[in-house]
């Protein structure tokens, strides 16, 4: 029998190997965090600190009333020097809190474990993960009490731990599943407990067989949760193709999971909820894997948030000619115009690249191989979506379900003429969602 | 942080498969080579001849658009050498010497260049120039030598099957290894399918196309094909004789003038096996690829419109 999987998308080069075997290291505290205000998709939170306050590891520094939202906290102890617009890595300025550590790590008084989940109640669980500042660690950073949540007349069936990781040169899911397999068992099933589902899936890409037999030595006989092999293709992690991969059903376009009953959520993720009602500390630091040619000494870190690129990489080393800064992976991750930017609760990665591995070569004429439409994952035809977002022929692009793409990067990364083909469509969507606000 | 300081920043995705245009074009070309040396071996030197004439044609004048019209030079793209190798390797040995570089300049100026290059053109510039020379000179590109006999006959091994000529029919094996009367590429069915295998193998040209064409050539002309009835056609013979490896092979997978979607692309390889069987049994020409295939480019903006696949998430209608 095939692995599971999903139809479309590419093999690009892994490289995992070059930390894959690396243990989650703690890197020291920097002197100084800058944590932006908002983590999280949804409402921005406001500041509860002021320049010159004292705060202590864990303590909250931003909130808000609104739903779709998740605190922060401060991940050193020290006093607060400024709350002023910082570069963030997804490439925009934005409120930040800046902290200079008093190299102390004082945790805040009382943050306590929470009971065991015999003793918690759904709402509870929901509200310790809106408290703990939990969002999507693998990149999205959706608030994750938003997403346990069932909208009116809908219902989970099932929870999907994602320990996909398709994405090249990152490591730390796979870390995080090897070193703290008692974590994401534990998450999980906090998470079926929230969710009120009886079934969990783990679905792990086949090329991490370490991961699936630890997983599956732990979870013995324990009823309910299944450890799920997939093809090593990406993207097997993006939600939709995972959720097509394992269950054979499809969010129907514009949905979300749980219109087929899927409760999504990354290995990360669900780790750290598990730590946080173990001990109480709130997302205060992540696993980040360090890799690309340009890295000294690439592996998998544990780092406070807030912590700056620069810092990490000084402290990793740099060799050679580094051209190219990513935070993500090199399918989706964003490129850095400065190391100055921080951590952030979806850094999954610090990717950085010597010259020779920066790809070159100008985009030609497309000349309609079709290559593009037969990787996309979404079975969209990227090439038309471009020549249309191009054209400024926005109601086509529409009708051609642009808003469904889901940015793999699948169609620019498999196109014989080098055609900016995502970045493009990333723009059309944009256009195509002005352009539908206007008629409202 | 000095070493940091020139980063450049661009759009995810970070790699690229490093597929490439240039690469894919070479394959074709490569892929030709058994065909070539097969010529040459069953027409004598004059069939390099044209060849390396209407390539150097092919190029030069792509070339010549190119600079002149400021744009950037990319004959090392090795598509104008694909077109002019297909055209060559359509025209008969005995045509005059120049026939071949006309019908290469026209090819590459008038139907590639003057519709904006690569990409921009809406037939097959190899093809499309193979009919203008048909209908500008239909005796030079008619006259056709049968190997390793001197002198020129009119009879194809299509030609004979139709009626149209008298002769003997040769061999299915004579047609299988190209010992036949044609035009100096489409004779040996076994190097056209060998080319055409290895680009398959190399993920160049998509199995639909060449599949549904030669699958549609083989049924109807097995159901209509026979003078006693349904279903006493030769299938067989309409395969391996005439241009229909080497158009379905590789002009009919020609990307620029193809569907993109995989549901298209079976329908182009359908729609042009329909149209050059109904050419070669009822029309006014034995032969009828290269019309099947003109057809079908012509159509490939619709097949593109009506073979939209079903988006993730939705329902067919
Ligand atoms: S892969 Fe590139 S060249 Fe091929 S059809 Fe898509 S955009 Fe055009
Ligand atoms: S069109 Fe969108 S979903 Fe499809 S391959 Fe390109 S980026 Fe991925």
């Amino acid at each position: 029998m095939g692995r599971l999987t999903f139809q479309g998308g590419v093999h690009p080069i892994y490289r995992k190997e070059i930390t894959n075997d690396r243990p989650i290291t703690p890197i020291p505290a920097p002197a100084q965090v800058i944590i932006p205000l908002q983590q999280n998709i949804g409402a921005p939170p406001e500041p509860l600190v002021a320049v010159g306050d004292l705060v202590k590891v864990g303590q909250k520094i931003a909130d808000t009333e609104a739903f779709v939202s998740a605190p922060v906290h401060a991940s050193v102890s020290g006093k607060v020097v400024a709350i002023e617009n910082r570069l963030s890595p997804i490439g925009k300025e934005v409120p930040a809190v800046v902290i200079e550590s008093d190299g102390q790590a004082i945790p805040l008084e009382d943050l306590q474990p929470y009971p065991a989940l015999e003793e918690m109640s759904p709402d509870d669980l929901r509200r310790a993960m809106r408290e703990g500042g939990l969002v999507g660690m693998g990149g999205a950073m959706f608030p994750s009490h938003v997403k346990v949540t069932a909208p009116q007349g809908k219902k989970f069936e099932l929870v999907i731990i994602n320990g996909s990781e398709c994405e090249g040169f990152l490591t730390c899911d796979h870390r995080i599943m090897l070193e703290w397999t008692d974590d994401v068992i534990y998450g999980t099933r906090a998470l079926m407990k929230v969710t009120g589902v009886e079934k969990a899936y783990i679905g792990v890409e086949a090329n991490k067989q370490d991961a699936i037999d630890i997983l599956r030595e732990k979870l013995g006989a324990e009823e309910g949760i299944e450890v799920k092999p997939l093809e090593v293709k990406y993207p097997q992690g993006a939600e939709k193709q995972l959720i097509k991969a394992l269950t054979g059903r499809e969010v129907p376009s514009g949905g979300l999971p749980v219109d087929v009953g899927c409760l999504v959520q990354n290995v990360g993720t669900t780790a750290t909820f598990a730590r946080y009602l173990k001990t109480g500390m709130p997302l205060v630091d992540r696993v980040v894997t360090v890799s690309g040619s340009s890295v000294k000494n690439p592996g998998n870190y544990l780092v406070k948030i807030g912590t700056s690129f620069g810092y990490i990489l000084d402290y990793c080393g740099i060799i050679g000619e580094p051209k190219k800064l990513i935070s993500g992976g090199p399918m989706m991750g964003v490129a850095q115009i400065t190391p100055e930017v921080p951590v952030v609760k979806g850094t999954s990665g610090i990717l950085l690249f010597d010259k020779k591995d920066v790809p070159v070569g100008e985009a030609r004429p497309c000349v309609r191989c079709g290559k593009c439409v037969d990787v996309c994952p979404v079975y969209l035809l990227p090439v038309y979506l471009m020549d249309y977002t191009l054209k400024g022929m926005l109601h086509r692009a529409e009708e051609y379900h642009i808003l469904d793409c889901i940015e793999c990067g699948c169609c620019s990364y498999t196109c014989p003429s080098r055609r900016p083909l995502v970045q493009t469509i990333r723009m059309g969507k944009a256009d195509v969602l002005a352009r539908r606000k206007k008629r409202q | 942080m000095e070493k940091l300081d020139n980063l450049v920043v661009s759009s995810s995705p970070h790699l690229r498969s490093g597929a490439d245009v240039e690469k894919m074009m070479w394959h074709v070309n490569l892929a030709l080579l058994p065909a070539i040396l097969l010529s040459v071996y069953f027409f004598g030197f004059r069939a390099l001849a044209i060849i390396i004439l209407s390539i150097a044609a092919a190029v030069v004048t792509e070339g010549i658009i190119q600079k002149a019209t400021g744009k950037e030079v990319l004959i090392a793209d090795g598509s104008a050498v694909v077109t002019g190798l297909l055209l060559g390797l359509n025209m008969p040995v005995h045509v005059p010497l120049w026939l071949p570089v006309i019908g290469s300049v026209f090819a590459i100026a008038v139907v590639k260049q003057a519709f904006g290059g690569l990409g921009s053109n809406f037939m097959n510039p190899a093809l499309a120039a193979r009919a203008a020379m048909l209908a500008a000179w239909p005796v030079h590109m008619t006259s056709y030598a049968v190997p390793f006999v001197d002198g020129i006959t009119h009879a194809t091994p299509l030609s004979i099957l139709s009626g149209a000529a008298h002769g003997e029919l040769p061999s299915y094996l004579d047609l299988f290894i190209g010992n036949v009367g044609g035009v100096i590429g489409e004779t040996s069915a076994l190097a056209l399918l060998a080319g055409g295998v290895y680009l398959f193998v190399k993920g160049v040209i998509d199995w639909r196309t060449p599949t549904g064409f030669l699958g549609t050539v083989f049924i109807l002309t097995w159901i209509f094909g026979g003078n006693a009835g349904l279903f006493t056609g030769d299938p067989l013979y309409h395969l391996l004789a005439g241009g229909l490896m080497l158009g379905a092979f590789y002009m009919a997978t020609d990307y620029v003038t193809s569907p993109v979607t995989k549901k298209g692309r079976l329908l182009m390889g359908i729609g042009a096996g329909a149209i050059t069987v109904m050419i070669r049994l009822w029309g006014g020409y034995p032969e009828g690829v290269t019309y099947g295939i003109l057809l079908m480019n012509i159509a490939t903006p619709l097949l593109d419109r009506y073979t939209v696949p079903r988006i993730y998430g939705t329902v067919r209608k």
